[in-house]
């Protein structure tokens, strides 16, 4: 049932781009109808695979000739990022709503990206896998930089080129272990099981990680990110920090950790302390966290700090990723969910509800405008959002980033500590990006009189309200009763680390 | 020597020659007086008949050969190389639909012969298995290649283009025959099995003239599918040729060549079939006295390098440039050196990879030189200027551009994609130690950075503003084939098994 997901979003993109131009109404209502229905097939199928294992979907011979299976199948970790996937389409869809050029080309690339990540997140075969993961590179470039603002064509391509390098890197990986593994399959579990040798693990772990890991924002790799979420248009910029940087992380998962689990051996000797690629790669993610929340601090752009969040809050994801036990693994899906949800929400808030009416992201220009009395909405939107990204009790971030820490404290304890700052500084500069883009009351001097942004800002439209009261639903349920999705995530995560890829 | 059996196999060579006389005497005889298109019409027309007869025509397979072993012959068909000239004739008559709407000559009868005869040099070549006939196919296909290049006579340009590449072609072709005649000197034959096989027995590694020879045979073959740093005409050639030209030349004279290069991979690298590295090692009272390599060694090394400086090169070079052709033409320099990378280490699966990788190529390449034509008779250039705006003047078209651009940079699911990695696979399947992995990796890494220059023209089509939203109107004929090539790209992009099953039933 799930891979109708993937088969409902490149339909619906095929039909947009066949549209007539000039009917953004229609476009809308389309759009609007393939994103629900991928998104109720997501929900049903989570709520089907409660409590079971990895079903396969799907299993057909694509390339008999070199063991290549369109082979889909979900496990529990799949259905709860597939779902993420489809409420981040939905609400992407709603908060797109006023896109009104070359609107049917826009949900067509909209859909076709859609549609790759889900297929991403169904393949069990690692050569159907990247095919999908290319797929989903392409439709961003041109959303960004088609339809994006601030040197949109510059982020567009730094982000294709890092997105490329990214999966050249994989690529590489990906033949290597087919030609060393001798399995005659491209199968996640065949390879898996295909005993690659530890000498091999040990450098194909990092190529894989660090491909997969450029897409999830990881540090020093990052840059991608910041300019081209910033650069992206809104609905663009909620996937990419939503689903499409959860591709890397998932990516991390279940290729790098999932198929060369030795490439995390100790490597015999130690150097400053480091021990292994695992301990590489969980400094990088501390230093991620620590370093995206500090210059998050001192942007002056509204969305440079969620942008920089994304990098910190995607490094709670590696960190629990590389903390291998249970708690820890539990901890990154939920926090690949939980980041998706948030991540969205507040791009909403800052590209939608904010900058479509103000023209401005700057908080120098923002603090004059009285937004709380003018926009009450998106004010109080932004800090319930903004108490869910500090991972305050009651929503997702807040068990997440719990069980990461958790995880990691038995892994790593300095760094854990270390990673801590990242929480504290996390609440800094939520709060004073709130203040200074919606509590502060400037008067403004008779020279630097803001021209734009002072005209009619316009009602908040129901979409986004509803886009709103979806997403900020989804991080509430799951705040309040985690139990909705570990039950799910738990089981898989027990699996994987029992047996590689299962 | 039978001459039956000579005739057999080359009976599309013989049609293809009947067809370019046929074009050649209805065009001068009796439509003199007709108009340019209708010309042009019956001409391409004849042609792809010509091409279509020759397929017809096509030997299940066979031998010409001097005492009628395999040691001494001269032609075979069948097998991989019937694959490269079925897929000479395909492209072929592809490049000739193009005539329809193209203004550059009006000598649209010479020019179609001129192209069959060519095409016929190709043909032969793809099957040479002795020297004198790959030189005298390799010069029949290039003497060919430089008139069509100098076809538009009104232009500067074409002309300068084919005075440099006649000037360089002349210098490989030298080059080879110099070369060919160290071989035939050193091992007293012209047949390429028995110079293989001579230069184990006879002379072993040692002669430092077989260096010699390999270096010069690599230089004027080198040239032929413009590896670096024997590269340097297509660029020229590719900006300065009518746009079918160009087309043919991009497509069809390379699938020729790399099936020349594969003929002689195959006889070098696997004398025997089945090995890959053939070593021979002197043994007296059980201690090794002395081992000889063969050329196997050498020449393997010396792809590689090509290789290596094609990917580098061309790729590199490709982002400066702001001609379209251009730009094609170093990214045709890039994609060469990952076809040398299967070339240095080559299996029966890289040889069949190979013709895979080259035919999808051609035809992407044929539609995306079909494009450039389109847009050149629309705005008068071919700079990436041309192509602004292009999803607005012409969304069909810009469609078939994003789909060829993308295929070329080797994005899934579309073709081009998949003939990367069934290539790279072929390579590292081959158990030759590190270096062809090092190759793969740089090939794959050099992709990355290719999508760049490919997204620059993608770019203008779909996301700078235009300057001028007139549309571009495109005949039909021309559109249809482009979208047949679109279409196939991406069919057999999502089921790569169709085209590959087809080329394992040779």
């Amino acid at each position: 049932m799930l891979a109708w997901t993937i088969y409902l979003s490149f339909a619906g993109a095929l039909v947009e781009a066949l549209l007539p131009k000039g009917r953004a109404g229609l476009a809308r209502a389309v759009a609007l109808v393939f994103a629900l229905a991928g998104f109720l097939i997501a929900v049903a199928g989570f709520a089907a695979g409660a409590g079971q294992g990895r079903i396969t979907i799907t299993d057909v011979a694509w390339v008999p000739s070199m063991g290549i299976h369109y082979l889909l199948a979900a496990d529990g970790i799949s259905r709860v990022v597939v779902l993420l996937t489809g409420l981040a389409a939905v609400a992407g869809v709603l908060f797109s709503w006023n896109v009104d050029h070359r609107t049917n080309e826009f949900f067509a690339f909209f859909l076709a990206l859609i549609g790759g990540v889900y297929g991403v997140f169904l393949s069990f075969d690692l050569f159907l896998l990247f095919v999908f993961y290319e797929i989903a590179i392409v439709p961003k470039y041109f959303l960004i930089a088609i339809w994006g603002s601030t040197r949109r064509e510059y982020a567009a391509m730094k982000l294709a080129l890092y997105s490329f390098v990214g999966s050249a890197m994989v690529l590489i990986a990906l033949l290597a272990a087919y030609a060393a593994s001798g399995s005659h399959s491209t199968s996640l579990l065949d390879l898996a099981n295909a005993g690659l040798s530890i000498h091999s693990q040990m450098w194909l772990f990092p190529l894989t990680f660090i491909g997969f890991g450029i897409l999830a924002g990881m540090w020093p790799f990052h840059t991608w990110a910041p300019t081209g979420h910033v650069a992206a248009p809104t609905a663009a910029s909620m996937l990419l920090a939503g689903v499409v940087m959860k591709l890397g992380a998932y990516g991390c998962l279940r290729v790098a950790m999932g198929l060369f689990p030795h490439g995390m051996d100790p490597w015999g000797f130690t150097l400053l302390g480091i021990g292994s690629w695992r301990d590489v790669f969980a400094i990088l993610a501390v230093i991620g966290i620590v370093y995206g929340a500090l210059v998050a601090l001192v942007q002056t752009d509204f969305k440079f700090v969620i942008g920089y969040s994304s990098v910190s809050h995607m490094g709670f994801v590696l960190l629990g990723l590389m903390t291998l036990n249970q708690i820890g693994l539990t901890g990154a899906v939920l926090q690949m969910y939980s980041h998706g949800v948030i991540a969205g929400l507040l791009f909403a808030i800052v590209g939608r509800m904010v900058y479509d009416r103000t023209h401005t992201r700057q908080f120098g220009e923002l603090e004059q405008m009285h937004l709380l009395r003018r926009l009450p909405f998106p004010a109080w939107a932004f800090v319930i959002a903004g108490m869910a990204s500090m991972g305050l009790p009651g929503f997702s971030g807040f068990v997440a980033e719990l069980q990461v820490l958790i995880g990691s404290w038995h892994a790593t304890p300095w760094w854990t500590a270390a990673a801590g700052i990242g929480i504290v500084v996390g609440v800094a500069y939520t709060w004073r990006a709130l203040q200074k883009a919606f509590f502060t009351d400037v008067r403004p001097t008779a020279e630097d009189h803001p021209k734009e942004g002072w005209g009619d800002l316009g009602a908040i439209t129901w979409p986004e309200v509803t886009a709103f009261s979806l997403l900020i639903a989804a991080s509430l349920i799951v705040g309040v009763y985690p139990r909705i999705l570990l039950d799910t995530i738990e089981p898989a995560v027990k699996a994987f680390l029992a047996g590689g890829a299962q | 020597m039978n001459y039956a059996d000579l005739f057999r196999i080359t009976l599309p060579e013989t049609a293809l020659e009947v067809a370019a006389l046929l074009v050649l005497i209805i065009d001068l005889a009796f439509l003199r007086r007709a108009a340019l298109n209708v010309r042009a019409s019956v001409a391409a027309l004849l042609g792809i008949a010509g091409c279509i007869a020759a397929l017809w025509l096509m030997p299940g397979g066979g031998m010409f050969s001097i005492d009628g072993t395999a040691n001494t012959a001269l032609l075979v068909t069948g097998g991989l190389v019937s694959v490269a000239q079925i897929g000479i004739l395909v492209l072929t008559g592809l490049t000739l639909v193009f005539l329809v709407d193209a203004a550059f000559t009006r000598h649209v009868g010479e020019y179609v012969a001129i192209v069959l005869m060519s095409a016929t040099g190709g043909l032969l070549i793809a099957g040479a298995q002795d020297l004198l006939i790959i030189f005298i196919g390799l010069e029949l296909l290039s003497l060919g290649l430089y008139v069509i290049t100098a076809f538009a006579k009104q232009s500067g340009r074409s002309a300068e283009a084919a005075m440099k590449y006649y000037l360089f072609g002349g210098m490989s072709a030298a080059f080879l025959l110099f070369g060919f005649s160290y071989l035939y000197g050193l091992t007293g034959s012209t047949n390429l099995h028995q110079v293989v096989l001579g230069s184990i027995t006879s002379y072993g590694s040692g002669s430092p003239l077989f260096y010699v020879a390999l270096v010069l045979v690599a230089a004027g073959l080198g040239f032929k599918v413009a590896a670096v740093p024997f590269h340097l005409w297509a660029p020229d050639a590719y900006e300065g040729a009518p746009a079918p030209a160009a087309a043919f030349i991009a497509s069809v004279s390379k699938v020729a060549s790399f099936a020349l290069l594969i003929g002689i991979g195959m006889a070098i690298l696997r004398p025997f079939g089945n090995v890959h590295m053939v070593r021979m090692v002197v043994v007296q009272d059980g201690s090794v006295l002395k081992h000889f390599d063969g050329l196997s060694y050498q020449w393997s090394l010396l792809l590689a390098i090509l290789a290596a400086a094609s990917m580098v090169v061309g790729n590199l070079a490709a982002l400066a440039q702001i001609s379209v052709r251009r730009l094609l033409a170093y990214s045709a320099i890039a994609h060469a050196g990952y076809m040398l990378t299967a070339l240095a280490y080559l299996s029966s699966r890289g040889a069949s990879a190979i013709l895979y990788y080259i035919l999808t190529y051609g035809v992407t390449t044929i539609a995306a030189f079909g494009v450039i034509g389109v847009i050149e008779s629309a705005t008068g250039t071919d700079r990436l200027d041309g192509f602004l705006g292009l999803s607005k003047r012409n969304p069909l078209l810009a469609a078939v551009l994003l789909v060829l651009f993308l295929s070329l940079a080797g994005i899934p699911p579309l073709v081009g994609f998949w003939a990367k990695f069934n290539l790279f696979a072929a390579v590292l399947s081959v158990d030759a130690g590190v270096i062809p992995f090092v190759l793969v990796a740089l090939a794959v890494a050099f992709s990355a950075v290719s999508l760049y220059y490919y997204l620059q023209v993608l770019k203008r089509a779909y996301v700078m503003p235009a300057v001028d939203e007139a549309p571009i109107r495109v005949h039909p004929v021309t559109m249809i084939v482009l979208l047949l090539i679109a279409a196939a790209v991406v069919v057999l992009g999502c089921l790569p098994s169709l085209l590959q099953n087809w080329i394992a039933k040779f």
